[in-house]
Formats: structure tokens, sequence, C-alpha cells
């Protein structure tokens, strides 16, 4: 009877009817909806075909060595349902999984912004005052997951990078950024996360509580180990726990601040002003978020255009400036980095 | 299905030369097999590396699930896995995946049971180009030979998939298992170049396209799959073996490239690669419903095109691997719905299966019960595959032990089923032996039960969060971990037993089985068994349509 | 089965025929689809190209000026040339002409050496700049853009990205018409051993086909790598 006791226990942490963890966002339980009518349907079905198939094969055994059977080669009208209805199915299905696919990349304007970087193996989240959060160790000497902490019921935005073990590493072609991915099975949300770019990833927590996250996308040996949590807090405590302790890398500088500090110091200042007056480069006033003409076409400044262009300056040239006068800064900056410049460069309306 | 001539009728009593001299006597020594041009002794040869490579395969699977059987405890302040460690364990994995796929599941039909029985199923003496057969087998044994040099290279551990940049990091032993399948991969080309040349132009008089049976209908959707899909792998391939050896950067962020450009590259080689997989076996299944039921297949066109519906969508659906890979919306959701159509023709197919049952005189033999299972498993397959389709439900899905389910309930449950099935029902034409029936059965009760118990758990896995390719887990997954451990042992217990019973069957003296024990009605069914070197003594003609049950 | 049987006429075939019309049929049927799968694998190719030259025009545009296209349309005119002689190789056996036939084969041939000759010169020029393909590439800035005409600011920071492409295409290219010189000398050999008659030459003709795949994939090649602007 070992079996049964296995079979309880391996059911007892199930959510009792659909297997799912409990949703946390309003977006995880339209999920949930679209799995339930798929897992009742899917059932439905099931049932039909080995159920019918079940029956035939009882009902029709071999009863002598020269049974005679009937001669049916097709019947135009079942065959038409039954590709009929499962397309309908499929269809509907199609169609619902789009609406809330399409709620679940469609960034929500004025989210919280937090910054993502993995590595393998492990996850740092940055917050715009320059809070950095990384693992821990706690008195076993346990790994602690970084645990980034979320205000309830306010959009947040993930902005994802992936970089190397090493940032000064240059020259080492073994150690390199690899894809991870962001998943939070309580938000029923995941992104890829690719190096040399930004992926981005939102949800609005509507539970308290810490949430597991995990790394989706495999990324060699430490993979499985590559966890972090999200907490999810009220937000009067959320905003107590950001202003309370010292931020840690930054120096005690929000990220725009440590920005801005790089712009003088990285020698950006000496061809983009942010007066708004054109000098060797585009000024950066009030850049952000606009459409800028440039010899490839209208691009839209986000964070992966400013990423290119402070790595690969000549992909794409703002209209009125010289290609090939900036150098790239490929190698030059850590992604916190880039992270803080363009923080920075949001700052200056 | 055809009006025999008179003369090889006679053989259903078991005259003629073929009662003693056959394809496994005509020539002596193993120099003779190892030379052969004769398809069914290449079929046989594929039989055997086929089975070796899923033993090595199977052993790794059962070492994962060994592994997998508890969460990682602390010994002496360090977390020590219960078999392996965590690089053994990505290995592990790697080349179960890569050797279950390049050089089991891919060949296991087409090459082994399609190569027997393609030619005398069409009423052919051969396939189109006996060479080019034997040279795809030494092809297979030469990508095999690659992955196992690939391992005293401290060996890949990238996942089957090759994933960029991960797996561009100046890696010999990646080079070499990219090379070896990249080698396989010709194999498969070669096969599929030589069956489609094969039933287009050597088919007996008056076997016309309608009347071919499934089984071939299906191997063809097949080869022209094989033909066209492979060469994209083989580029794919060659690029990721370049990116090793001359970081020629195509996926490499840090030199302009794209990772996820590889991702398209792979899968749309990948995608229909699948089909690849799971067309030959849909053949094989509606061989098998047809003797059994000893009924005419219903819907038998419907069966036919469905299969080369199948293989034309499959080349549009890749993205459908990539909804969360950072690809656009619109993409995704585009893949989305052209995926959600290649389940209309997958679920024609079943409900046609099923149709036939319906007042047929049905023998359960061994077989059946594989097709049976086969209905089972795959049906869970199927409708899981709309679950992953769905955009919003992959997002969760994806990469997780939902997915590992699903392909293995279609992969395993699917293709390892009608091959089990094929190899117990070809059985007697391809040696003249019976396999013992109790121990034919009991394989099918440990392989079938056994992997429900494997698989079924990892659905739930999936849903409650457990991502794919973790070495270890949260303790909250172990007890449906250990679940699916003891029904791999299961699954392993039901093949040693199947093995038994075929090595059994071939070591035993029995009477002749003769020609056509199961009283079906194909072609390869009025030849002698095993059949004659030159598989029909006079070429039959042709008359009806291949399941004519009156 | 590798059994021979012969027609009426003394032609052999393979007895899983007919006849050697059969089988010469289903022989041309099977080069087809080799030759399907040929321009699928060089197809992912130049897909890559498509998507990096949209991505990057000005590394193709730069990079295209390192090669040469004096070079180039030499290459072009040589693999025309030989495609005509292997037609004409097969016309000649066609005409029961096997002299003439094997040398149109062995000018096919010699076609393909000065195909390969120029290749090298133009590699080991690419080379001796270090202009390799991706992260081996090494050229120096200066020179490289002084070679051209440019300003060192001028030149793309990916720019090995083209060579990535030159040398992967070329080079799959070139392979194919080594492959293809070894297997026009294999039909010249049996051509001697008199292996082919007017009504028996499959394997000329599927070789001849081959090559002139070969030839059609150079004709793509060109303008992609030598006259993009």
């Amino acid at each position: 009877m070992w079996l049964f006791q296995l079979l309880n226990s391996a059911f007892a942490h199930a959510n009792s009817d659909t297997f799912m963890p409990p949703a946390a966002t309003e977006i995880a339980s339209h999920v949930d909806q679209i799995y339930v009518f798929l897992l009742w349907s899917s059932l439905i079905s099931f049932v039909l075909l080995i159920g019918g198939m079940i029956w035939f094969v009882i009902k029709y055994k071999r009863r002598t060595a020269s049974d005679k059977t009937a001669y049916i080669t097709h019947n135009h009208t079942l065959e038409f349902l039954w590709s009929f209805i499962p397309f309908c199915i499929f269809i509907f299905s199609f169609a619902w999984g789009w609406i809330v696919f399409h709620q679940m990349r469609s960034m929500p304007e004025n989210a919280l912004e937090i910054h993502v970087v993995a590595k393998k193996w492990d996850w740092r989240f940055i917050y715009k005052n320059g809070r950095e959060i990384v693992a821990g160790v706690d008195d076993q000497g346990n790994k602690t997951p970084a645990t980034m902490v979320v205000p309830m019921g306010r959009p947040v935005k993930l902005i994802m990078a992936s970089e190397k073990v090493n940032p000064a590493s240059n020259e080492d072609p073994k150690d390199r950024p690899v894809l991870h991915s962001f998943f939070v099975p309580a938000f029923r949300t995941k992104q890829d996360i690719v190096p040399g770019r930004y992926t981005t990833l939102w949800f609005q927590a509507t539970e308290l509580g810490t949430f597991n996250v995990f790394c989706a996308e495999y990324c060699g040996d430490g993979h499985y180990a590559m966890r972090a949590a999200i907490k999810v807090v009220k937000p009067e405590e959320y905003e107590e726990w950001l202003s309370g302790e010292a931020a840690g890398a930054g120096g005690g500088l929000s990220l725009a601040e440590q920005g801005k500090q790089l712009y003088l110091s990285r020698a950006c200042v000496g061809c983009h002003s942010l007066n708004g007056s054109a000098g060797a480069g585009p000024t950066w006033k009030g850049i952000f978020g606009h459409d800028v003409a440039t010899n490839k076409g209208t691009v839209k400044v986000d964070e992966n255009y400013i990423r290119e262009s402070i790595l690969e300056p000549n992909a794409q040239v703002v209209s009125g400036f010289q290609g090939g006068v900036m150098p790239s800064y490929s190698g030059q900056l850590k992604e916190e980095e880039i992270n803080a410049l363009i923080e920075f460069i949001k700052t200056v309306k | 299905m055809a009006k025999n001539t008179p003369d090889t009728h006679a053989h259903d009593h078991g005259h003629g030369h073929g009662a003693g001299h056959n394809y496994l006597n005509h020539e002596k020594g193993l120099w003779s097999w190892l030379t052969s041009l004769d398809h069914k002794r290449i079929g046989i040869m594929y039989f055997i590396t086929v089975m070796l490579f899923f033993l090595v395969g199977g052993l790794a699977a059962l070492t994962i699930r060994t592994e997998l059987f508890s969460a990682n405890r602390l010994v002496d302040g360090q977390t020590t896995g219960a078999v392996v460690t965590a690089s053994q364990y990505t290995r592990l994995m790697t080349y179960h995946g890569a050797i279950m796929v390049f050089l089991v599941i891919i060949p296991g039909i087409p090459a082994f049971l399609g190569n027997f029985f393609l030619p005398l199923q069409i009423g052919a003496k051969d396939v189109a180009f006996p060479r080019l057969n034997l040279l795809s087998w030494y092809c297979l044994l030469g990508g095999a030979g690659l992955a196992v040099a690939s391992m005293f290279y401290g060996g890949a551990d990238t996942g089957w998939t090759f994933y960029t940049p991960y797996s561009i990091s100046l890696s010999k032993a990646v080079v070499l298992l990219v090379s070896g399948a990249f080698v396989g991969g010709f194999s498969s080309i070669l096969t599929g170049l030589n069956f489609v040349a094969t039933v287009h132009k050597l088919r007996a008089p008056g076997m016309t396209m309608n009347r071919i049976p499934l089984f071939v209908w299906a191997l063809y959707s097949t080869a022209i799959l094989q033909v066209l899909a492979t060469p994209v792998l083989a580029i794919t391939l060659l690029l990721i073996a370049m990116e090793n050896v001359f970081q020629i950067g195509f996926f490499d962020p840090a030199l302009g490239g794209d990772p996820v450009l590889f991702q398209h590259f792979f899968w749309f080689y990948s995608h229909p690669a699948v089909y690849i997989m799971i067309l030959p076996a849909f053949g094989v299944i509606s061989e098998l419903i047809a003797a059994f039921s000893r009924k005419t297949i219903f819907g038998y066109t419907a069966i036919a095109y469905s299969s080369i519906a199948i293989a034309a969508v499959s080349f549009f659906v890749w993205g459908h691997h990539m909804f969360v890979s950072g690809q656009s919306e619109i993409a995704g959701v585009v893949f989305s719905a052209i995926t959600m159509l290649v389940g209309v023709p997958t679920a024609i197919k079943v409900f046609n299966w099923v149709a036939t049952l319906h007042k047929a005189s049905i023998n359960l033999a061994s077989p059946m019960l594989y097709a049976m299972g086969f209905m089972f498993l795959f049906t869970i397959g199927g409708v899981t595959g709309i679950f992953l389709a769905t955009t919003a439900l992959d997002t969760h899905f994806h990469d997780t032990y939902f997915v590992v389910a699903h392909f293995h309930y279609v992969m395993v449950g699917g293709t390892l089923m009608a091959i089990m099935g094929g190899i117990y029902y070809w059985f007697p034409k391809m040696f003249g032996k019976m396999v013992n029936e109790v121990m034919a059965q009991a394989s099918f009760f440990f392989i079938f039960v056994g992997f429900n118990v494997t698989f079924f758990p990892q659905f739930v896995l999936g849903a409650k969060g457990m991502p794919r390719r973790y070495y270890d887990y949260l303790p909250v997954f172990e007890p449906l971990n250990r679940m699916s451990t003891i029904g791999s042992y299961m699954i392993g217990t039901g093949f040693v037993i199947a093995l038994i019973a075929v090595i059994h069957a071939l070591l035993s003296k029995q009477e002749p089985v003769g020609d056509n024990p199961w009283g079906a009605k194909t072609l390869e069914w009025t030849t002698t068994s095993p059949p004659p070197h030159d598989n029909f003594e006079k070429t039959p003609i042709v008359t009806a349509g291949p399941y004519e049950y009156r | 089965m590798s059994t021979v049987k012969y027609d009426a006429h003394g032609n052999p075939y393979a007895m899983h025929y007919d006849s050697p019309e059969h089988e010469y049929q289903t022989g041309k049927q099977g080069v087809w689809l080799f030759l399907a799968t040929e321009v699928l694998m060089f197809g992912g190719l130049f897909v890559a190209y498509a998507i990096f030259h949209h991505i990057y025009p000005e590394v193709f545009k730069i990079g295209a000026k390192f090669t040469d296209w004096r070079f180039g349309s030499a290459n072009t005119i040589v693999l025309l040339s030989s495609s005509l002689t292997m037609a004409l190789g097969i016309y000649y056996i066609q005409m029961k002409n096997n002299a003439r036939a094997f040398w149109m084969l062995a000018i096919t041939v010699i076609c393909g050496f000065i195909f390969m000759a120029i290749k090298y010169v133009e590699y080991s020029h690419k080379l001796h700049l270090g202009l390799y393909p991706g992260a081996w590439y090494h050229g120096n800035l200066e020179e490289v853009a002084h070679h051209v005409g440019l300003s060192p600011e001028e030149i793309p920071a990916n720019l090995a990205l083209y060579f990535s492409f030159y040398f992967m295409m070329t080079g799959l290219h070139g392979i194919h018409v080594m492959l293809g010189m070894g297997l026009i000398i294999w039909t010249m050999i049996r051509l001697k051993r008199g292996d082919f008659s007017p009504d028996h030459y499959t394997a000329v003709e599927g070789v001849g086909l081959f090559w002139h795949l070969v030839d059609l994939v150079w004709i793509y090649l060109f303008p992609l790598l030598y006259l993009v602007s």
C-alpha cells in the first residue's frame, strides 16, 4: 500500500483542482481560465475517443477465426464534423490565448522599473535609487536567493539583461553572457533574457507573499540553482523598505545619479549636451521615449536603442550627425553602468 | 490487397524455394551483411544499431531519473547529488536527448521498418538506390562514432538543442557532437531521397498512388520532410561548428550576431523533424489497426492526405518554440495560429482509427495492444500540444516539465509504441518466427503503465512550475519526482522483457509461421516468411486497394 | 541488389528495375532530389546573409570593397565556360565521340583548377591583410582603411562579419567545386573504361547536373559578395 501513500503525498501539494500554483496576478487567473477550459475540453475529447475505442474493442472482439467485418470506407458528414469541431476549439483557444498574451506583452505606462541582471548562475536586481539586491548566505551557510521586493497592486516592469560571469574578462571567449529566462510560476509569466539586448516583462501582483523565481532557459551546470524570489508587500511597506537601508554598490547614489557621474567621467559630456544644443552628438535633452530619424529610418529611443548606441555607436546614427565619430564602449562599461546611463538619460527632460 | 499472381499464392502453403532459401541465408558471414545492398538486410542492421543506441540513451534516462529520485540534501555543508554531479547530469541530459532524437527516433521507423517493408509493400525488389541505402547506414554509424568521440573531449553539455550562445564557447566536444548530428543527418537525407524515388518509380504494376498502403504514405510524407528540412539542419549545425572553431559570429552577440537567429534556424528543421519522428508511427498504426480489426481502414484518403498536410504545414510553425524568446508578439501569434492548424489533420487521423474499429473483428494480440496504447498516449500528447500552442498558456509552460511530459507522450508514447507494435507485427515476416505472446503482452503492460507513471506526474510538475533540465529541485516537487522515477524503472523492465522476448524468439525452434500469420492484406504478406533475396518470386500485379477485407 | 541484367541491346541495368530507361529516369530523379537538398542548404546561408545585410548594410558595402570584381568576374567566366564544356561532354557521349567527350570533361576539371587557383590568390590576399572571419579578424585599422581609401572612422566595428560570410559561403562553395572535380575525374575514368554509351550515361548526366548547380550557386554568390552596394 506504499503506492497509495505515494500517490497521496504526490497530490497533497497540488492545487485541489488544477495543479497550478495559486495565481498571484490578475493575468495569472486569466491564464488559469484558459487552462481550465482546455483541461475540460481535453478530458471530454479524451474520454470520447479512448472510451469509444475501448467500447469498440470490447464489443467487436474477434469471436471466430472467420469473422466478417463491415466494409465502410468513409462518411463525409462524420469526417467533416470531426475536422470542424476540433478546428473550432483550436481557434477558440488560439484567440483566447492571444488576448491574454497581448495583455502580457503590452508594457504599462508609469510602471515601477527594476533592472534585472542575470549571469551564470545568479540574479541581481537594481532599483532606480541605486539599491542592488543580490543573493545572501544564512547562518547555516545556505544560500538565500536574491529577493526582489515589490509593492502590491502596482505594475512592475523588469528591464532584463544578461552579463558575463567576470565583466573584466573581455578576451575570454569561454566566458560570455548566455540565455536565461525569468520565470515566475505564480504570475504565469516568463521571458527569455537575450545577451546583447534588453528584454522586458511586467506584472502586477495582487497577492501578498514570497514567490519563487526560476531560470527557465538552460544555462549550464548551475542552471538548477539559479533561483530568486519576489516578495510582494503592501505599498507603504515597500516605500519604507526602499528608503530604509543604505543602498549597496552605488555608494548611496541613485542609478540616475551614478549615470550622471559616468556622463561626466566617461566623456559623454564632450559631445552630448543636456540643454538641447547640438554638439558632435545629439543632445540628451528630452530624447528618451521619442522617435528620432536615423540613417536606418525612424527609431524610438528606448533602452535597447541607447544600449546599442553605447556599444555600437555606428549601428543607427541620428540624422544630421556623422557616423564613426563616437568610439564603441563595448567592454568598457559594466551592465549596471549602462543601466545607470540609461536611467540618467531618462531624467534629462 | 492484391490479387496475387497464381504462383506467389503457392507460398501460402509453404512450398517453393522461399521456404528454405531467404534473405537471411542468401549469403553467409558478417562481411556479407556489412556490404549487403539488400534493403531487408540493411533494415535489420539498422534495427540492431538503433536498439544499441536506444540502450545507451535509455541508460542515460534511467540515470537521470535515479538522480532526480530525491531532492539533494546537505551533506557536510555541501549539497551532493545521489549518483552524479551537476556537470555529469547536464552531459547525461544532452546525450540522452541527442542520441534518442538523432540516432533512435528519427531513423527508428523509416530506416528500420521502412527500409524492410516499403519495397515489399509496393511490390518492388529493392529501394531505388541500394548503394545509397547502405551508405546511409554507414553515415549513421559515422555520426554515432563522432558522438562517442565527443564524450572523450569532456562531453557536450548544451542540451540536444545546442542553443547559442551557450553552445559556442569553443568546445571541442560540441564541434564533434554537431558534426556527428551533421553526418547522421546525411543518413536521414539519403534514406528520404531513396524513399521518394522508390515510391515514385518502383511501384508494382497496378500499384497506383491511391492503392499504396498507409505505412508507405506516411513514409513518403516523412521522406519529403527529410529531404527538405534536414539540409537546413545541416547548415545550422555547420555554422555551430564554425562558431566553435573560427568564431564566425553569426550567432554571437559580442560580434554583432544574433543568438535568437539560431533558434529560428534550428527549429525550422527541428519542428518538421518532430513530424519526421511521428508520421511513420502514424503509418505503422494504420497498418496495425487495419490488420487486427480485419477491416478496411476508415477514411484511407483522409489519413493519406492528412500526412501530406501535416508535412506541409509543419514548415511554418517553428516559431511556437519561441513565444518567450524575445521574438515579436505578432510573430508569436501567427505561429500559434498555424500551429493550431496542424492539430486538425492530426485529430482526423485518430478519429479515423477509432472509426475503423466500429463493426470490426478485433484481435487483441500484442501488436494491437501497442496500437491501442499508442492511441491512448498519443491523444494525451496531442491535446497537451494544444495547451502549448496557446500563446498565453505556453508562456507559463514553456521550458517546464509540462513540455517534457508532452513531447515524451508524443515521441515515446507515440513513436516508440509504434515501433514496438511494428516489431511484434512484422517479426514473423522478418524472421519467420513468432514472438512469445505472453512475454510480448507483459512487456506492453510494463511499458504502458510505467510510461504513465513516469510522465503523467511531469505534467503536474510543469504546471506547478518546475523548469526542465534541472539537476535539483525544491523539496515540494519531490513526491511527484519519486513517482516518475519509479515509473521509469517499470519502463526499463518492460524493455528488458521485450529484448528477452525477441532474443528468445530468434533462438527458439518453431514450426514455420506461414506467409500470413495475422491474415493481413498488404503485399508483404503474400511472399514467404522470411522473404527471399529478391522479395517476390514473380512481380505482383495489383488490382485493388490495400485493405480489401470483404 | 547488385545483380546486373541486360536488355535486348546489351545495356546493363540493376535487376530491381524494369529496363535501363527505368533505371535512368529513377537515377535522374534521385539526382534532382539531391540537388534540392543542396539548394536548401545554401538557402540557409542566403537567408542568414539577407538578415545580416538588412541589419548592417554598411558592413557588407565596405566589406565588398576588399574583393576585386575582376577576380570575381574572371571566376564567373571560368565557371560558366566549364558548364558549357560539361554539357558538351555529355553531348559527345550521346554522339558516341568518347575521345572528344573525354577532352571536354578534362577541360571542365581544368576550369575547376583555375577557379580554385584564383580563389587561392584572393584568399591569401585577404588573410595577409588580417581579414579573417569573426573573432580571428586582426586587420590593422589604419592599414585596412587605407586599403579601400576610407578613413579609419568609416570602418564598421563588426566588419569581420562580412568576412565570416565571405569565407563561409565561398568556402562551402569551394568544397563543392572540389567535390565536383573529383566526381568529373571519376566519370573520366569510367569513360575510358568504356562504361558509357549513348543509351547509358546516367552518372555523367548526374555529375553534370551537380556541376551546373555549383555554377549556379556561384552566379548568386558573385553579386552578393563582390558587387553589393
